[in-house]
């Protein structure tokens, strides 16, 4: 059997266990292995890229117990995509975290790679209920990374946010009670097979398993009701940790999307759970995060709330799940995580220069080298902003192009085309007060060599995305296709088990 | 049968959700610790119940009791256990910085008003409760 799609998780996995055995050898060690398993994952993951870009669906069976009756994780080109963002935001948030801020508690790089391999087995896994296990690996991570460097804010933002994902896990494992006990599968390839021939007496207990646990994934991708928690928790971490968890909202919207197209099918359970609603909230968590970044104090909290926007924005797209429409979301996605990522950093970096002002959007002495660090911040506003010509702009012109029928078309683009509008006035107010002011400037700083690696490569993130647009573009729709065509997945899930002899359940 | 593990299990997620939604976190730990119990019983139910079957094909046996929800519930249970450890850990340290155990309270200026300053009044009177009870004893433990 190929081992390839169990590496990515399975590097970090082992990094974790080596630095916990070895202990508190100083943070060198750390560092070294930490930085070395990260390198090593993402090689992994390039080439599992390649492999799944040849269009094949690569799957895993752990143990070699096959599916349906074992659990199986599955690399096709969504997946793939996923696994290989997850690196390219974690590389540079752990370069930027070496800077010093993995000093200030104990543990740091094994929690590190603990997310990391969460981060990676959610998007891999091909089952419902190990699904649950790595949201619960990568939440248990983050809760422990987010109260990092303690403080009063880190503590109540910590207590707020492990309240309410222990509420969403124990909704998702009621969900798959439910889910179980009804269909009497967890694998998602084989969930689409039993959904359509559910007997009608089951199918009230099918639907409302299946809104909670679209329910549990909204709640991680902070859409409207439920979204509140986001910015200040984010805000709150350590500027890497933060960077690091601009990826979390983007595991609900994946499996969402990945549940929506390949379980749900066309079976009449589940017809109408997501539309018309879902594209309601989606806009309303648009114009919280517009309103969110205008009332925002700190830059940390500004990416908060573009990460709310960038939410919104992604699961209007996942509501409207075709061809097009996914296309577009799998273009903009990477870049919205990366520029949010960035901005987290930079941040951070500004924190770093202004001493006791912080990242607080007030009226001081100007950032010390404001010629580099202030591109940085041109880079990601335009970026985040959605100003052509970087990936920002190219992506929401896919969007607008790709996603929503012709009703929704006016709501769709008076939603993203303000909330451009918006963030591009708070990011322009944020620059005058940050590097354009007429005291003397700070004394400039130099930044550590991880530091300033880290933001470089995430600010590079976006030119980079721009100049392979056609490419990335292509990949993209290619995932799509090859998502939205449902069969290939499941064929090379179930393998050839023409017809699974399924017990009758009383 | 089915009747009563139902009511049983809606009653144990009822006083789990009414206790999460209190504003101290001591009954939200338990409110949660009693949720991830309504939610083990609703899985271990997911596999029908029954009385005789075992799990394992033994010689004589009729029928087979489904295996797998007992192996999600004990997955289930490690993960609950641990994460409930964690937040009683996290609850203590954000009383040590906060020197409040209200989960409710947002950060200063966060427009919670009138409210806001109600509970710290409370909290004031507990806490002032408390130093009295523990100054009694420590007097008489000294004298």
């Amino acid at each position: 059997m190929n081992h390839l799609p169990i590496l990515p998780l399975l590097i970090p996995f082992m990094a974790a266990a080596i630095m916990l055995a070895l202990g508190q050898r100083g943070v060198a060690h750390h560092r070294a292995i930490g930085l070395a398993s990260m390198l090593l994952g993402a090689l992994a993951a390039l080439v599992l890229g390649v492999e799944a870009g040849t269009g094949t669906v690569l799957v895993y069976a752990l143990g070699d117990w096959r599916a349906p009756f074992g659990i199986v994780l599955v690399a096709d080109r969504l997946a793939a995509t996923m696994v290989l963002l997850v690196y390219a935001l974690g590389i540079p948030a752990l370069l930027m975290a070496m800077g010093g801020a993995d000093r200030l508690g104990r543990h740091f790089h094994p929690l590190f790679q603990l997310q990391i391999a969460g981060l990676a087995g959610a998007f891999l896994t091909g089952d419902i209920f190990n699904l649950f296990v790595f949201f619960e690996i990568l939440l248990l991570a983050s809760y422990t990374m987010l109260v990092h460097g303690g403080g009063p804010e880190r503590a109540r933002a910590g207590m707020s946010y492990v309240i309410l994902n222990l509420v969403g896990s124990a909704m998702f494992l009621v969900a798959v009670a439910f889910i179980y006990g009804t269909l009497g599968t967890l694998n998602m390839a084989d969930v689409a097979i039993v959904l359509p021939n559910v007997p009608a007496g089951d199918l009230a207990l099918v639907r409302t398993a299946f809104a909670i646990l679209v329910g549990v994934f909204l709640l991680k991708a902070a859409v409207l009701p439920m979204a509140f928690w986001l910015p200040h928790v984010y805000s709150a971490a350590t500027p890497a940790v933060g960077a690091l968890f601009a990826i979390m909202t983007k595991v609900g919207i994946v499996a969402l999307l990945r549940l929506s197209v390949i379980g749900f099918g066309d079976a009449k359970a589940t017809e109408g759970l997501l539309l018309p609603w879902l594209p309601v909230l989606a806009l309303a968590t648009i114009a919280l995060g517009t309103v969110g970044v205008f009332a925002a104090k700190r830059l940390a909290t500004v990416a908060g709330s573009l990460v709310l926007i960038s939410s919104g924005t992604l699961l209007f797209a996942v509501a409207f799940a075709d061809v097009p429409a996914t296309a577009a979301l799998l273009y903009y996605l990477p870049h919205a995580t990366l520029a949010t990522g960035g901005l987290f950093l930079l941040a951070g970096h500004i924190a770093e220069r202004r001493g006791e002002l912080g990242d607080r959007l007030v009226r001081g002495p100007c950032v010390g080298d404001r010629v580099v660090v202030g591109s940085a911040y041109a880079v990601l506003a335009v970026g985040l902003a959605s100003l052509p010509p970087l990936s920002g702009f190219l992506g929401k012109l896919m969007l607008l192009q790709g996603a929503g029928s012709a009703g929704w078309q006016p709501l769709w683009w008076g939603a993203l085309l303000g909330s451009g509008l918006g963030v591009t006035l708070v990011l322009s107010r944020s620059a005058s007060l940050l590097f354009w002011q007429p005291a003397d400037p700070l004394p400039a700083k130099p930044t550590g060599a991880g530091p300033g690696l880290g933001l470089f490569l995430l600010v590079l993130a976006g030119p980079a995305l721009t100049v392979g647009a056609a490419p990335a573009a292509g990949w993209a729709r290619d995932a799509s296709a090859q998502l939205h065509a449902r069969d290939p997945y499941v064929a090379a899930v179930l393998g050839d088990v023409p017809d699974i002899e399924r017990e009758r359940r009383p | 049968m089915e009747i009563l593990l139902a009511l049983g299990i809606g009653l144990i997620f009822a006083c789990g959700i009414f206790l999460v939604l209190r504003p101290r976190s001591f009954s939200v730990v338990l409110g949660l610790a009693l949720l991830s119990y309504g939610v083990n019983l609703l899985i271990f139910m997911g596999g029908r119940i029954d009385r005789i079957a075992p799990p394992l094909s033994l010689p004589g046996a009729t029928g087979l009791a489904d295996p797998l929800p007992q192996a999600l519930v004990l997955t289930a249970i490690v993960i609950g256990f641990g994460m409930t450890a964690y937040l009683v850990a996290l609850a203590l340290r954000s009383l040590g910085e906060t020197g409040s155990d209200r989960v409710d309270v947002g950060g200063p200026g966060d427009g919670a008003g009138e409210d806001l300053n109600t509970l710290r009044a409370e909290d004031r009177a507990d806490g002032a409760a408390d130093r009295a009870i523990d100054d009694g004893r420590g007097g008489g433990a000294s004298r």
